[in-house]
């Protein structure tokens, strides 16, 4: 008989790891794109449209911030359920994952681990709600990989701090009401501010033409003279490991997301291996098919477990940046190759809006490229097995 | 106002139906389990009702402790407590029984159930829950309002057309789509679900008044015979000698 899981594989009964709610979880979010989501995608994605009005209803399914707790709007869940929500997002698309990720992970993550309460209950409750959108400024035209090297500067000027500078590739910030802006002092320490929209010589331009997640809006932050009021500078850290710590979150989430795409991409392609006949039979029937799917379940798997271990890490608050990074790296170079290799068993169908393999596949060369590259990942493994930092 | 909903556990649209060896029970190996979809339209519109104007939904399930992760869905939609009645649901009756008996320890302004399970079909529970109360019993509802806090007003449809009907309160009724677009809990909801009260009750020594001798499946689909359009006159030969119609 073959192998038919009711909603996503699970080849090594992982489900027995989770608890009920985890599943009521994924069931809830499962429905959620199902109804908001999968029905427009394609659509949104071949017309590069951002879906502004998903924001209030990941706000209301409570897809923001679910691991910050319920009195500032979150939603007081563990990182298994956060890692699950990315999941099943992710299933629908990176793009919708990615506007989901950088609110939670990068704009309410850090406001509520550095910011002071006056912070907290300004902002958080808004972001959860999904009234207000976030972005994160850290990467620069000239500084990727390399952040610490930023130019983006404050200056103290007494009452306020005068914010210059320009931040590049920044999801989210075209429709922003607030910025998480990291940038350096006097001093050359880094700083995290949070810039509202609407301050003068604060500007967001669009990032047009991507040819990846085309359904996530991507742009610029321009900072000319910016007055940012003192109290909105994050009090409670200093230096590079403050946008590290919210990446650490983020890449988290990301491990767990590639796991969708990569079920969504195989399943289309059993899916199409049994019903498309070549020389008389499915093609699912040639060895050449079989191990392409055999492989991809097995990755599949491998990244499920990997992920479901990182998460228990995560809730005993354990996991290492390293660990986060192993994984984050592992999961989404998998999701990306499970792709392609999907793309292939579809054939012609393949390329075409028809199938969702193009549109995961182009989406996932973004997600290999941010929140630190594949190779980058690689050398914080070999940096953490050596000894000796290769990137430097 | 107090509203009692009551939900039955079934197997997914999607799953695939076998039977134990012996024929005599289903096999649920493998099978996804909901909240059956007509009871969620009876739900959210009970929900709804709570939210305009007041009031408590509990939802009631007759069911063993595998139907809790549903229950716990139905808390985190909305509902305020919970009861299960701790027993296998033999048949229609035994059900009926057991709602009657809870409705009459809590006198619940309105019962409300969908119009049948998807796994049974049975369109028995809530007329048998009505005559065993001795209370109006309206069904298949798709519209549902209160008129004020003594009555209200009901649409169902009818052999060519819809019967609107009032009654007072209390009542039972059976929902169908579209007495209200079934919600999806938020992960807020599922948090405090956690917490909401779920009592688990005995059942009231009742007898099912039905046991299952066998299940079968429907035969098996044939195999589609196609004919050139040119050859029509061999359809007609098929069709006299093997599948024996004309
Ligand atoms: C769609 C999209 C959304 C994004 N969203 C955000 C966001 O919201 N906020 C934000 O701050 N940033 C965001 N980014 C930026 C992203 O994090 C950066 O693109 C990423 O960090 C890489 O930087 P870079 O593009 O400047 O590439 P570079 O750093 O120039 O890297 C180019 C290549 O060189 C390699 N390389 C660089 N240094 C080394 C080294 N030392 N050793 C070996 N190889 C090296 C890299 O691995 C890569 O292959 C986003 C990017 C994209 C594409």
């Amino acid at each position: 008989m073959a192998y038919e899981p009711a909603g996503a594989p699970d080849y090594f009964d992982i489900d027995e790891l989770l608890t009920d709610e985890h599943k009521l979880i994924r069931q809830t979010m499962r429905d959620f794109v199902k109804r908001e989501i999968s029905p427009y995608i394609e659509q949104w994605a071949q017309e590069a449209h951002f879906p502004s009005e998903i924001v209030k209803k990941f706000g209301e399914v409570g897809a923001f911030g679910p691991t910050i707790p319920a009195e500032y709007g979150g939603g007081g869940l563990d990182y298994i359920s956060y890692g699950i929500i990315m999941q099943e997002i992710e299933r629908g698309d990176s793009g919708m994952r990615s506007t989901a990720s950088v609110q939670g992970s990068l704009v309410m993550y850090p406001i509520y681990k550095y910011g002071s309460e006056e912070q907290r209950n300004k902002y958080l409750p808004k972001l959860a709600s999904g009234e207000w959108l976030g972005c994160f400024g850290l990467t620069e035209p000239d500084f990727g990989s390399n952040p610490g090297g930023m130019v983006t500067n404050i200056k103290d000027m007494g009452d306020h701090y005068l914010l210059n500078g320009a931040k590049m590739w920044i999801s989210n910030s075209p429709e922003c009401q607030v910025a998480v802006v990291w940038a350096k002092n006097e001093e050359g320490r880094i700083k995290g501010l949070i810039v509202e929209r609407g301050m003068e010589g604060f500007s967001t331009p669009e990032i047009h033409n991507k040819w990846s997640l085309r359904a996530s809006t991507t742009g610029e932050l321009v900072f000319d003279n910016v007055k940012v009021p003192k109290e909105n500078l994050l009090p409670n850290i200093d230096g590079l490991k403050g946008p590290l710590g919210c990446l650490d979150s983020a890449r988290y989430g990301i491990s767990w997301g590639a796991i969708g795409a990569a079920i969504d991409c195989y399943q289309s392609a059993l899916k199409y291996s049994l019903e498309r006949i070549q020389f008389d039979k499915p093609i699912g029937a040639f060895q050449l098919t079989q191990k392409k799917l055999a492989e991809m379940l097995t990755e599949i798997t491998k990244a499920q477990l990997l992920a479901w271990r990182l998460g228990t890490l995560m809730n005993e608050g354990k996991a290492t940046t390293q660990q986060i990074s192993m994984a984050k790296r592992n999961n989404v170079d998998m999701a990306l190759h499970i792709a392609r290799e999907a793309r292939q068993i579809h054939g012609g169908m393949g390329i075409t809006g028809e199938y969702p393999i193009m549109r995961h596949m182009m989406n996932l060369e973004s997600v290999i490229t941010y929140e630190g590259t594949h190779d980058i990942h690689l050398l914080i493994t070999g940096a953490d097995i050596t000894g000796i930092q290769a990137f430097k | 106002m107090k509203i009692l909903v009551c939900i039955s556990n079934v197997p997914d649209t999607t799953a695939k139906i076998n039977f134990t060896a012996d024929n005599k029970s289903f096999d649920k190996n493998g099978v996804q389990y909901v909240i059956n979809p007509w009871d969620e339209y009876a739900l959210t519109r009970a929900i709804e009702l709570k939210e305009a104007k007041g009031g408590t939904v509990t939802v009631l399930n007759v069911g063993e402790a595998d139907t809790e992760p549903n229950i716990r869905k139905a808390l985190a939609i909305g509902a305020d407590d919970a009861i299960r009645v701790n027993a296998y649901p033999k048949d229609s009756f035994f059900v009926a029984q057991q709602i009657a008996a809870i409705a009459k320890e809590n006198s619940y302004d309105i019962i409300l159930m969908g119009k049948e399970s998807i796994d049974y079909n049975g369109f028995q529970v809530h007329n048998m829950v009505g005559e065993l109360l001795g209370i109006p019993s309206v069904t298949p509802a798709f519209k549902l309002d209160l008129l004020d806090d003594t009555t209200a007003r009901l649409e169902r449809e009818i052999e060519g057309g819809k019967e609107i009907v009032e009654v007072k309160l209390p009542f039972v009724a059976s929902a169908q789509q579209p007495m209200s677009e079934p919600r999806i809990p938020n992960m807020r909801g599922i948090m405090t679900a956690r917490t909401k009260p779920l009592k688990v009750v005995e059942p009231v020594g009742a007898e099912a008044k039905t046991s299952i001798a066998a299940y079968s499946k429907p035969e098996k689909k044939g195999g589609v015979k196609m004919i050139d359009p040119e050859n029509a006159g061999e359809l007609i030969t098929l069709l006299r000698n093997e599948a024996k119609v004309l």
